[in-house]
């Protein structure tokens, strides 16, 4: 159901593109070409994202008997941590600013690169090493503290390689400063003429309150870690109340960076959702400042509601009192999109392709994901849910339903951008339903768990809540399914996929002017723009280099 | 393995009805929005989908809209923060009349103390129909001691007693689970909370073996430990009188003002130098290593009895200079001398 104007045989791969450029493992390994450092990324992320989703599956085989009876209790704890840990820090953070955002910012803001080509290559490498001591740390035996390090457990109790984990996560932060000092000063000075901020697509807008976020917390995150070394190694006492420290300021360094850090995750989410929704709509989007301004509301409120995961924690009943309200604050700029998102539909002209699929299922499962979030900004009933599998049921909701749907769906949608080539459209969408139907299976029988009762991070269960979790790990394999079908169609379109053209979507944006793949330098020449973004509509004048 | 699906833990305190209602109220809220988010891009979506011949509207946008859609959830979620927080107010606030129970937590492991003596492990009785205030603190790592059937919830942490309070409404006995991830065999550190009828109850109370009450055995330890050297009533004493102390304010030497509660009192035995009561030398050692966190409940209660009895009113010197340094006894070389070779405490100092 292509919407391509041109018919399938007329189109061509260009001659010299980004891809063929050059050859050889060291023009891939040494290039400084933003788009080449996109695909590395999307290399690595993709075997984190499939090593985390094994742990994962390990841990759903455990819970579908009440007894710890597959791995041992210290095996659990590795599985559950070495899922977080992998998941956060080597997946959802980088994937879509390093591979999305890599690739298409300088591409959306008519620029030939970044700001600082050899930095950003650097953050890839950067990347790698701080993957490195995670691998090294997993097949040396793991880290059992869960992935997020509570003293004085971490600091002084268990037997693992916290601190190797930790040197691992340091350094992987410091790609994730690194790319987002890159997009902030892109965006600033590198803009195509005529490019003014109101004419930014909310693409960039995301990615670049995500970037603030990410060099304002991630030094925060870095400081915690290695105070945290500091007193594991050398018994410096800053968190063990035995060498005179205080366990629960660990806590508030930890959220300080850990809370925004999910809106690191789902901001750029929620970029792909305005560009997917206005092209599969035809439209406009509604209410574009609003859009724009809510992901630099989310950005700052984001860094003052921390010690809403501390409100049995034992902090004063006033401060959790401040942080529940700013909490609610925080979810106003996220309802204000997922209102204007429906709105953009409005008096559309909508079509059905496989991106839009996914928006589809970001925006309802962002929206009951965002919601439940209510469940635990509320004080009285937070003391109830905390630490339960209701937490994790509405994590996942945000983070699997809302960001790796939004992930999937901008890889869907720009993968003929990035490869030249098509997915094969029906498969996509059978993987779309698939994993649809999958994690609603595997995650809402979760928020009931959670409500019941039972507590997170448990390796055998009392038998009442067996039902639930039997439900649950059935949705799991069908989810599994979802995943790994994209997989295997994406390398087989790299080779066999239809030849997509400059626009297959007929979209707006500058992206959609150069062709697929694009060349190394992006434009043939510098574009100029003279219109707002989304321009649809039939007045619009499409001018596709050939 | 039993085939019904329970959607609520048992209500078996007196706040579960108030947040399960809150919790409805919520379940509300997020089936509406999700409805109507859903079925709005359904309809949308069926309405507007692409046909030949249809062009999409452009609209910029309505301020209007935008301002209905800001107000509205704002005002939902304010309604949302003052119920939960007034509920949160009142869990946080453990009735002046509550029955105190001692609790530690350690890996894997719940221990309880009743004030009468009374030993439990990885289980605790309670009566039906009177507040239970537990004051909890960890030995080692962090814990959280949760109740489903109660819907209460609280961290147990390694440095200071934090509480927890419930009015159970319902005999019969309940999940207690550790909820903070504390290591190994976290999933193995649970235990049962029976609620008895007040007659059981009492009944219970005699029935049980028991040493002694909590407050006695703290007297021995204040014997034990030498605390009663220094700590005495007379003008003369080397640190402050004790009796009265306990609730009250005390005034430090860098002219803070302290209320004398179980976190100052365990604080002043571990770390006796950090707040120095005004009038008196840093002279006392540590017994950090040296108290158990069973003997540290146990001197907080005792010192909390003495404060009942008709005392006299905080003995605060007002000038240090009555202290002279020869008077300084040396506690801890005094239990050294007691571990080598046991014998009673010297009346004088050697």
């Amino acid at each position: 159901m292509s919407t391509a104007t041109q018919p399938a045989s007329q189109l061509v791969m260009p001659a010299k593109h980004y891809l063929n450029d050059n050859y050889g493992i060291r023009s891939w390994l040494l290039t400084k070409d933003h788009k080449r450092i996109a695909v590395l990324y999307l290399f690595s992320i993709t075997f984190f994202f499939f090593v985390g989703g094994l742990f994962a599956a390990m841990i759903r085989l455990e819970l579908l008997t009440p007894a710890g009876d597959l791995f041992t209790s210290d095996t659990y704890n590795k599985l559950f941590t070495m899922h977080g840990i992998n998941m956060i820090f080597f997946f959802l953070i980088p994937s879509v600013p390093a591979v999305l955002g890599n690739f298409l910012v300088p591409l959306m803001i008519g620029a030939k690169d970044l700001a600082f080509p050899k930095i950003n290559l650097l953050s890839w490498y950067i990347f790698i090493v701080g993957a490195l001591f995670s691998l090294a740390t997993m097949v040396t035996g793991g880290v059992d503290t869960g992935w997020t390090f509570y003293t004085p457990l971490s600091s002084g109790f268990v037997k693992t390689h916290v601190i190797l984990m930790a040197v691992g996560i340091l350094t992987a932060g410091f790609s994730s400063i690194f790319t987002g000092l890159n997009f902030i000063v892109t965006v600033h000075r590198m803009r195509a003429p005529g490019l003014t901020w109101g004419r930014l697509p909310l693409f960039i807008w995301a990615n670049y309150a995500a970037s603030l976020i990410m060099i304002l917390g991630t030094p925060v995150l870095a400081i915690t870690l290695i105070l945290l070394a500091l007193e594991r190694g050398f018994h410096i006492g800053i968190f063990d109340p035995k060498l005179g420290g205080d366990p629960v300021l660990f806590q508030h360094m930890f959220w300080f960076y850990s809370h925004p850090a999910v809106y690191i995750m789902i901001l750029p989410g929620m970029g792909v959702i305005s560009e997917i929704v206005t092209c599969f709509s035809r439209k406009r989007v509604f209410g574009y400042s609003f859009v724009a301004f809510s992901s630099i509301a989310i950005a700052v409120f984001g860094f003052v509601v921390w010690a809403h995961h501390m409100f049995v924690a034992g902090i004063s009943t006033y401060s959790a009192m401040v942080f529940s309200l700013l909490s609610f604050a925080v979810a106003i700029p996220s309802a204000v999109k997922v209102f204007n998102w429906t709105a953009t539909m409005y008096k559309g002209s909508v079509s059905f392709e496989t991106p839009m699929l996914y928006a589809f299922g970001f925006i309802g499962l962002f929206t009951i994901g965002g919601l439940t979030g209510l469940f635990l900004a509320s004080l009285g009933l937070d003391i109830h849910i905390h630490d339960t599998y209701f937490v994790i049921a509405h994590f996942h909701y945000v983070m699997v339903g809302g960001m790796v749907m939004a992930y999937l769906g901008g890889l869907h949608f720009w993968w003929p951008k990035i490869t030249g080539r098509m997915y094969p459209e029906g498969w996509a969408k059978l993987a779309a339903l698939i994993t649809f139907i999958g994690f609603n299976l595997t995650f809402f029988p979760q928020f009931i768990l959670g409500y019941m009762g039972m507590p997170r991070r448990y390796h055998a269960y009392p038998e009442e809540f067996q039902v639930l979790n039997v439900l649950s790990t059935a949705g799991a394999s069908i989810l599994a399914v979802g995943f790994i079908l994209p997989l295997i169609y994406f390398l087989y379109s790299m080779r066999f996929g239809e030849i997509a053209g400059p626009n297959p979507w007929q979209a707006t944006g500058l992206e959609w002017e150069t062709s697929s793949p694009p060349p190394t330098h992006n434009f043939e020449e510098t574009p100029i723009v003279t219109e707002e973004p989304y321009h649809y509509g039939a007045d619009r004048e499409v001018t596709v280099v050939p | 393995m039993q085939y019904k699906l329970p959607l609520f833990p048992e209500q078996a305190s007196t706040v579960a009805g108030p947040v399960d209602g809150l919790y409805l109220f919520l379940v509300l809220i997020t089936t509406f929005f999700s409805l109507l988010v859903g079925l709005l891009i359904l309809f949308f979506a069926i309405k507007y989908k692409r046909r030949p011949g249809h062009e999409a509207e452009q609209i910029h946008g309505s301020t209007l809209l935008e301002i209905i859609w800001t107000v509205i959830p704002l005002g939902i979620s304010m309604v949302i923060f003052v119920w939960g927080a007034a509920l949160y107010f009142h869990e946080r606030r453990p009735p002046a009349n509550a029955l105190e129970v001692y609790g530690i937590g350690k890996q894997w492991m719940w221990k309880f103390e009743h004030p009468s003596g009374q030993r439990e492990i990885n289980a605790l009785h309670v009566p039906m129909g009177r507040p239970v205030r537990v004051t909890m603190i960890s030995q080692d790592v962090i814990h959280s001691f949760f109740v489903p059937a109660f819907r209460v919830k609280q961290d147990v942490l390694p440095n200071r007693y934090v509480d927890v309070w419930f009015e159970a409404t319902k005999p019969g006995t309940y999940h207690l689970f550790c909820s903070q991830y504390c290591g190994t065999k976290h999933s193995a550190m649970i235990g049962e909370v029976t609620v008895m009828k007040p007659d059981d109850y009492a009944a219970w109370l005699v029935g049980g073996k028991v040493d002694g009450s909590l407050a006695s055995e703290g007297e021995k330890l204040f014997q034990e430990l030498g605390c009663i050297t220094c700590h005495r009533a007379d003008s003369g004493a080397r640190g402050p009188n004790l009796t009265g102390l306990y609730g009250r304010p005390v005034r430090l030497n860098d002219g803070r003002t302290v209320i004398a509660d179980n976190n100052y009192i365990r604080e002043s035995i571990l770390n006796p130098n950090i707040k120095i009561v005004s009038g008196f030398q840093p002279i006392m050692p540590t017994f950090q290593g040296v108290v158990s966190e069973e003997g540290l409940i146990q001197l907080v209660k005792y010192i909390e009895t003495l404060s009942l009895q008709q005392g006299e009113p905080l003995n605060n010197r007002t000038s240090p200079s009555e202290i002279r340094d020869n008077e300084v006894p040396n506690i801890q070389d005094q239990m050294k001398q007691q571990n080598a070779a046991p014998q009673p405490l010297p009346g004088k100092k050697p």
